[in-house]
């Protein structure tokens, strides 16, 4: 059970919504009143802003609240709900269910752990996204309105519109600003596929609004978002068939690594299709039949609902960025340079709207990055950042820096040190061993260039190499540093051994001889 | 069944490299010089294992095991095949653009079971093909016939059409679908493709395409071993059974002060360390018990064996360290390793000798077997028939190991040096 504050326990205390109305259940109505209150009166522009930021995802509440802590006056806008996808229709959601789906595996699994199976395992679908909802309810707080306007930010909604290169208006009003922050985000894909639309589908926005779970679910894409999914909800009762357009999931992961997550999901039971392009969908009674072609031939599947898991696209219509003289690209957003500067200077872009990398921390890395450079003259880079990512399947599977292929590809000589999780004592002890950590450095150096670790807890052990290349900390020094034992992150140790062996060269090897026979 | 302990490493060797001969002997349409995939009943053509079959029947002659008219007979026959079958786009020609379906009806020689026109699989054959090129060396019309068919073959193949507008090659391409979705990414059985391919007088690959592959390589320090990474044992021998790498280097090797038949020899070390390790348990593994790679196994299904769950797979390319790995052992690969590591092989077939005698009686290793999964032996499960991959692998490695005969065949086909030389490699027999 979530602990959940007595605020909101308060607050929830007489509403008494009858399950009927989910997904809009109280949790629900306590989140939108914080992060869109019914009742918000906008402010009333007073002078030139500093900063307005058009977006209150995470890029745009990180830009605004930092702005507004070193005393520029800013104002913030947003059309719909504060939080972004993080918090409404992204991470926040998506790691709830993730975590009780794997409580589900793990029960399943329980002989594994020398446990019993429980004799009738029933998923209570309702409970699974009722707690998701109360979660989002608790970390919503944090960016509440209300909460953002104590912080000093003006906070509009409404739709953002430019007027001029130095104005925008929003629900009748017209805010001037010096500097101006364009952080509106990405939005699910949609899928060019005949019949999908008519038969209707599924993505980020609305699976989570789902109140039972399907009993078949048809997923398409393997990237992050449809791997996460098709794990969680196969893990929650569906059967659930993946069909991948590429011979691998997470196609920029290494190979390796994309093969032992192919093999989890295998395990968990999903049915997996990969070089399998959905050609078409249409319905049958309550039905979605689905068509698909691979190299073996067409066949089809039967599902109830399909979710579709692509990609995504910029959100930068609308906003009337002609007006403004910002230049963007309707597939690849706004362009800005590696300062984050728009083809109008006084205009800057953060996270999905400009950025390959769509990561809630990318967004708000990068809108950090935006602020400085546009309220303080800063010459701060975006290709200077190093930026992980993970995907949250099980084994997790994490990546920072550069990969084998994009260092070979500018000449830079590569060598991977690699550990096993079999052979890290607390993976073994935590019957979590199928996994691995690569390291990789720049060849007769100690330069770490990058790193993959695929592992239960991959997403929190990569952050320990994420340091050590910000820092320019190589694995010499990483051979040094004591690690708690028994750990997981061990494995980045046992890493940094391999490579100091390296070093034991026959000629240091013979001269320590020597030495020791005197 | 000789003992084996009584044997000397020789006649051992030659026990089993004789048994896995007899493949050839037994599984070869005489009409047209067809190879099956496998000893089952009804089972297709592989032209891959036709190109073994080539390669294997020069070291018949020399081993005394079949007169070289008899083989020379067979190859030409073969050939003649192979160059008169119908090249169209059709679904059910022999081939397309001088390459060839990888699976093909016994008897008609057409396409079957939807298989792709596969570059690897041509690859293997044409390494056959050359191979008797370049054996066939007399002045008897038969052999001056090999000679001319063998490069009217080779020069028919259209590798530039094979990039698919990309500067590699391709894996395949099918009439149904067109080009298969996937590229080689990452080390694998590919180099010989590339060598070839490079080396064509009529339509080679690009000069780029080879370091465009390579630069999917990856250099990797497993177990402390650091070798170019590849996780099922194949891929350390097939382009390995005719090319002799000791002692030349593409850039990449320069780099890392290796070339590939050290490398294989480093690949042998991390897989007989993997299964000492034995990580996930497997019943069978340890020092003297290993070959994890592409082969037959139980079939997909889920078992609890001893109170764990098992998953098995059926053929499968099986890897270490990352898997996948069911605990099916692939001995063939293990004992075709033989010139990398014989201080490890030898051993290990002596080990299968004693420890799975139901098995290794008649000298004829299967694809897999898999002791974790119960059967009528301490064996557990064994692979139905015979393989004719394998039994190919078997021979050629052997062979290179007791005389060297392939590598040095290949030595003296020009298009082998020259698509070495094309892809950057120097040194060695190269200089």
């Amino acid at each position: 059970m979530t602990n959940f504050p007595r605020e909101i326990d308060a607050a929830l205390k007489h509403d008494e919504t009858p399950p009927s109305e989910l997904p809009e259940d109280r949790f629900h109505r306590y989140l939108v009143d914080r992060v869109h209150p019914p009742a918000w009166r906008n402010p009333k522009p007073d002078g030139k802003y500093n900063l307005v930021v058009i977006g209150a995802g995470p890029g745009g509440v990180t830009a605004a609240c930092e702005a507004a802590a070193l005393g520029a006056k800013v104002a913030l806008i947003e059309r719909d709900l504060i939080g972004g996808d993080r918090l409404n229709v992204g991470c926040v959601p998506s790691k709830a269910i993730i975590r009780t789906a794997r409580l589900y595996a793990e029960m399943r699994d329980a002989e594994s752990f020398g446990g019993q199976v429980p004799d009738d395992i029933n998923i209570g679908f309702a409970s699974v996204m009722e707690r998701m909802r109360r979660i989002q309810a608790r970390l919503g707080r944090a960016a509440s309105a209300g909460r953002l306007s104590e912080a000093g930010v003006d906070v509009y909604f409404g739709e953002a519109r430019f007027a001029g290169h130095g104005t925008v208006a929003v629900a009748g009003d017209m805010l001037r600003f010096k500097k101006a922050l364009i952080a509106t985000g990405a939005r699910p894909l949609t899928p060019p596929i005949p019949g999908l639309a008519e038969a209707g589908y599924l993505t980020n926005e609305n699976v989570f609004d789902l109140t039972e779970c399907p009993p078949r679910l048809l997923v398409i894409g393997g990237g992050p978002l449809g791997c996460e999914l098709a794990q969680a909800f196969c893990r929650l009762g569906a059967h659930v068939i993946i069909a991948q357009d590429d011979p691998m999931f997470l196609p920029r992961e290494e190979r390796d690594a994309a093969q032992i997550l192919s093999g989890a999901l295998a395990r968990d039971g999903i049915e997996i299709y990969l070089n399998a392009t959905v050609v078409a969908v249409r319905k049958e009674g309550a039905r979605k039949i689905v068509d698909l072609m691979s190299d073996g031939g067409p066949f089809s599947v039967s599902v109830d609902e399909i979710l579709a898991g692509i990609g995504r696209t910029p959100n930068v219509e609308g906003m009337n960025l002609e007006a403004a003289g910002v230049r963007y690209d309707t597939k690849t957003g706004i362009q800005v340079d590696d300062f984050l500067r728009t083809s109008n200077k006084r205009i800057y872009a953060a996270g999905d709207v400009c950025l390959d990398l769509k990561f809630t921390h990318a967004a708000e890395a990068s809108a950090r990055i935006a602020v400085r450079n546009a309220l303080f003259l800063g010459r701060k880079r975006l290709s200077a950042l190093t930026i992980p990512w993970c995907t949250y399947t099980d084994p997790e599977i994490a990546h920072v820096g550069l990969y084998v292929r994009e260092a070979r590809d500018k000449t830079i000589p590569v060598k991977t040190f690699t550990i096993l999780m079999h052979d890290v004592d607390r993976a073994v002890t935590d019957g979590e061993e199928e996994g691995f950590v690569k390291i990789h450095v720049r060849d007769g150096t100690d330069r770490i260039l990058g790193a993959t670790v695929v592992a239960p807890h991959a997403g929190e052990m990569i952050n320990g190499l994420s340091l050590a290349i910000t820092s320019g900390i190589g694995l010499r020094a990483l051979a040094r540093v004591i690690h708690t034992y028994p750990t997981q992150a061990e494995a980045i140790k046992m890493a940094a051994d391999a490579y100091a062996r390296t070093r034991l060269t026959p000629m240091y090897k013979f001269l320590a001889k020597r030495w020791l026979s005197w | 069944m000789a003992e084996p302990f009584a044997e000397s490493d020789d006649e051992l060797l030659d026990r089993f490299q004789r048994a896995a001969f007899g493949y050839f002997l037994e599984q070869v349409n005489p009409e047209n010089g067809l190879a099956a995939d496998t000893s089952r009943p009804d089972a297709p053509a592989s032209i891959a294992v036709v190109g073994f079959a080539l390669s294997c029947y020069p070291v018949g002659v020399e081993r005394g095991w079949m007169t070289r008219a008899d083989a020379a007979a067979r190859t030409l026959v073969t050939l003649n095949f192979f160059w008169n079958s119908r090249q169209s786009d059709q679904p059910d020609a022999t081939g397309h653009k001088g390459f060839y379906y990888h699976f093909l009806d016994m008897k008609s020689g057409r396409r079957v079971w939807q298989s792709e026109l596969s570059l690897i699989d041509t690859t293997l054959l044409l390494a056959g093909v050359l191979t008797a090129s370049v054996y066939f060396s007399a002045d008897t019309p038969v052999e001056i016939e090999i000679r001319e068919r063998a490069d009217a073959i080779y020069r028919r193949i259209d590798w530039q059409w094979a990039r698919g507008g990309g500067v590699t090659a391709r894996q395949g391409w099918k009439p149904e679908s067109g080009f298969l979705h996937y590229g080689w990414e990452g080390y694998s059985e590919a180099t010989i493709v590339y060598v070839l391919g490079l080396a064509s007088p009529s339509h080679p690959l690009s000069d780029d395409s080879f370091g465009a592959w390579t630069e999917t390589y990856q250099w990797e320090n497993i177990y402390d071993y650091e070798f170019l990474y590849a996780g099922p044992l194949f891929i350390h021998l097939f382009s390995q059974a005719w090319i002799d790498f000791a002692g030349i280097r593409d850039r990449f090797m320069r780099e890392k002060d290796s070339d590939y038949f050290e490398n294989s020899r480093r690949a042998t070390y991390v897989q007989r360390e993997y299964a000492r390790r034995n990580p996930y348990g497997f019943k069978g593994y340890g020092k003297d018990c290993w070959g994890i790679t592409a082969n037959d196994g139980p079939g997909y299904k889920t078992l609890k064996i001893n109170g764990r769950e098992r998953r098995f797979l059926s053929y499968a390319a099986r890897g270490v360290p990352y898997g996948p790995d069911d605990g099916t052992i692939g001995s063939c690969a293990a004992i075709a390793s033989l010139p990398f590591a014989p201080e490890l092989v030898l051993p290990a077939l002596r080990h299968l000798c004693v420890q799975y005698p139901e098995m290794t009686r008649d000298a004829r290793l299967p694809s897999g077997f898999n002791p974790t999964l119960p059967g009528a032996g301490p064996s557990g499960w064994v692979s139905e028939g015979y393989y004719g991959l394998d039994q190919g692998i078997l021979v050629l490695m052997i062979e290179n190991y007791r005389s060297g005969l392939i590598w040095k065949l290949m030595r003296q086909c020009p298009y082998i040096g020259g698509g070495l030389r094309r892809a950057g490699f120097t040194g060695g027999w190269l200089s």
